[in-house]
């Protein structure tokens, strides 16, 4: 029999006991459902974790000084007390290197800003116009200090948007005001544009920025630097761009083969995979969530085709007495059975897809519907009505047409 | 071959059923043909083996022993997808509950069999439903539902879907039980149009001697065995029988 004329015989089927294939579909549905909303959730917390690590700058890349002496000997010291990356560090990468884009050498020091009677304690953070380029950061209003802003050590400074929501009134113009941060004046040249929270809750909006040798010299009084940042030219390349860096540092501090690294390089793919491994183990309990709710809709199933069978023996008797073929009888109960659970799929995306929507909309939490997740449990949901419908349907295809026509 | 010239025929019958430990008999040998254009009744008393013989003259079983050619085709060796097709192919059953699939058009019970028969194609299937349905009288019935339509048409339904395949042979189990007598003569008035008319075989099982006064043979049969086979000479007109009853009192 042609497969339309099987699907004709199964709708017909269903559409007699409509009550009944709803229900039967509603394990089905709620499945399905569950599972879409549930990865849409899982799926878009991830992406706007992704995001958030992403708003640090993807491809960005962190170096900072760290000890090369083995354990055992005198008090190991904080990362930022340490003194083993210099300028030089930082003009060598920035000569040799091939897979970065932007370089920037970076000091900060915490302290109070105070502007007549306001005052906040924030974090002054010298660096090269560069840095602003690897964090993706745009001013809001004025502009970004310049290289001979750099090269004089100008006393100007860029705020972040905590910093000057704490130091002026609403309203108020920072552009060309001077504000003392530890009683050195700087004058504001730019507002930064938000940042908001990152990944780990850290306010990036609470920090004002000043030209690197400023801080570092008028500031710091020191000679050393803090941290170094750089950007890989895209996200791909991070990795090459690491290993770059460190050849590169590990030559110009004259290391031997045998010795450890005086520094560490570190890129925000590592956090994004941290995260990612994370969201993939949630991933995993909701495929077993899936499973199970998708077992116990096939399972229901399975009950009403057995019914269904049982009920309609008579009929499966005269289908065979005149002329169906047990294979005949078999396809026609197991099209119904995958009808139902497709049915049901279908059904179950979209209610699945709609949950998912009022999700975002009524609780705000971030949803992403994910195709792979929609194709997955379509393809689960065929699964089920085979393996489930099958026995039923291979039951009736074995009764004796005499019997079966005998049934009452 | 010796059955060549048959629609039917079979030689020693026999067939066994194991009920426990115990052999039941239900045939024992039965030996009789049919030639095309006969309109045979078997008839007999309940456990005298015609629902054993129906089922195997409906290809629905097999024998124990012995042999039956439907249409030249010997069909003990024959597996059960073949009994099927040669179901589907050569008999049109009737029976005595209709077995109509309920909320199901007339038109489409009648295209049942066809469904089942790969080489027809929608149209042709269409086509031959609503032919089949016009030779049983119901042309103007054909969206009508089993339960839209009287015990009477609904057997006639269950006729035309025993025509739509232009099977060799016409086998009724009991198909007026479930009837009034007047409506009997008109379903038993059909079968002889059917026959005379049309040349169809039909294979009728009864229990009702006045049923088997319309047709054209008897088979008798009583534990078993054939009894009796006789020939009627006198074939009564179920149209006439109609005429002569008393005319319907309208309540």
């Amino acid at each position: 029999m042609s497969i339309f004329n099987l699907l004709r015989i199964a709708l017909k089927a269903l559409q007699r006991n409509k009550l009944r294939a709803f229900l039967t579909m509603l394990g089905i549905i709620i499945g399905v459902a569950a599972v879409i909303a549930m990865v849409a959730i899982g799926q878009g917390s991830k992406q706007s974790i992704q995001d958030q690590l992403s708003s640090m700058g993807s491809n960005m890349i962190t170096i900072r000084p760290s000890s090369n002496i083995s354990p055992g000997g005198g008090a190991r010291l904080d990362a930022s007390s340490l003194q083993t990356l210099t300028l030089d560090d930082v003009k060598a990468i920035q000569k040799q290197a091939t897979y970065i884009s932007s370089i920037s050498p970076a000091v900060s020091s915490k302290g109070q800003a105070i502007n007549g009677a306001f005052n906040w304690p924030t974090t002054i953070q010298g660096v090269t116009p560069g840095y602003l380029e690897i964090r993706d950061w745009k001013t809001k209003q004025g502009v970004v200090f310049s290289d001979e802003d750099g090269t004089s050590a100008a006393k100007v400074c860029l705020i972040g948007q905590t910093v000057y929501e704490n130091l002026f009134s609403p309203g108020d113009d920072p552009i060309g005001k001077i504000i003392r941060f530890n009683r050195i004046p700087f004058k504001i040249i730019g507002l930064l544009a938000e940042k908001g929270e990152n990944a780990f809750g850290q306010d990036q909006d609470d920090i004002i920025i000043a030209p690197f040798a400023t801080v570092q010299k008028r500031l710091l009084a020191i000679t050393y630097i803090q941290n170094i940042y750089a950007a890989a030219l895209n996200e791909n390349v991070t990795e090459q761009a690491t290993a770059e860096i460190s050849s590169i540092l590990r030559k110009t501090h004259k290391l031997k083969d045998t010795d450890d690294d005086d520094f560490m390089v570190r890129t925000q793919a590592e956090l994004i995979n941290t995260f990612s491994s994370t969201s993939q183990l949630l991933t995993v309990l909701l495929t077993a969530i899936a499973a199970i709710s998708l077992l116990v809709g096939g399972i229901g199933i399975m009950n009403i085709m057995y019914v269904s069978v049982t009920e309609r023996t008579k009929e499966i008797g005269l289908r065979m007495s005149i002329g169906a073929r047990g294979i005949d009888i078999l396809l026609q109960f197991l099209t119904e059975a995958i009808l139902i659970s497709i049915t049901g799929g279908i059904l179950g995306v979209l209610l699945g897809i709609s949950t998912a929507k009022l999700i975002t909309i009524f609780l705000k939490w971030p949803t992403l519907v994910s195709e792979s997740s929609i194709i997955l449990s379509f393809a689960v949901c065929t699964i089920t009505g085979v393996f489930f419908g099958y026995y039923p349907a291979l039951k009736a295809s074995r009764l004796d047409p005499i019997e079966a026509l005998r049934y009452e | 071959m010796a059955g060549e010239k048959y629609i039917l025929h079979t030689e020693h019958l026999e067939r066994h059923f194991q009920v426990g430990i115990e052999v039941v008999k239900a045939l024992k040998g039965v030996t009789f043909s049919v030639e095309p254009g006969e309109f045979l009744t078997i008839m007999g008393s309940s456990g005298s083996g015609k629902t054993t013989l129906l089922n195997i003259l409906g290809c629905l079983d097999k024998p124990t022993g012995g042999t039956y050619l439907l249409d030249g085709v010997e069909i003990s060796g024959l597996s059960r997808n073949d009994l099927a097709r040669l179901r589907n192919h050569k008999i049109g059953f009737v029976f005595q509950s209709y077995n109509l699939l309920p909320r199901t058009t007339a038109l489409e019970n009648v295209e049942l069999p066809l469904l089942y028969n790969a080489e027809i194609s929608t149209h042709e299937r269409k086509e031959r439903a609503i032919k089949a349905l016009e030779a049983v009288k119901l042309g103007d019935r054909l969206d009508h539902t089993p339960n839209q339509l009287s015990g009477g048409q609904q057997q006639r339904v269950a006729i035309a879907r025993a025509l739509v395949n232009e099977p060799v042979m016409i086998l009724a189990d009991e198909a007026t039980g479930n009837l009034d007598s007047r409506t009997s003569y008109e379903i038993m008035a059909l079968f002889q149009e059917l026959n005379q008319v049309d040349k169809k075989t039909i294979v009728f099982v009864t229990h009702e001697p006045d049923i088997a006064a319309f047709s054209s043979r008897t088979v008798f049969l009583r534990d078993g065995k054939v009894l009796k086979d006789t020939f009627n000479n006198d074939i009564k007109s179920a149209r006439e029988a109609l005429d002569n009853l008393p005319p319907a009192d309208d309540y």
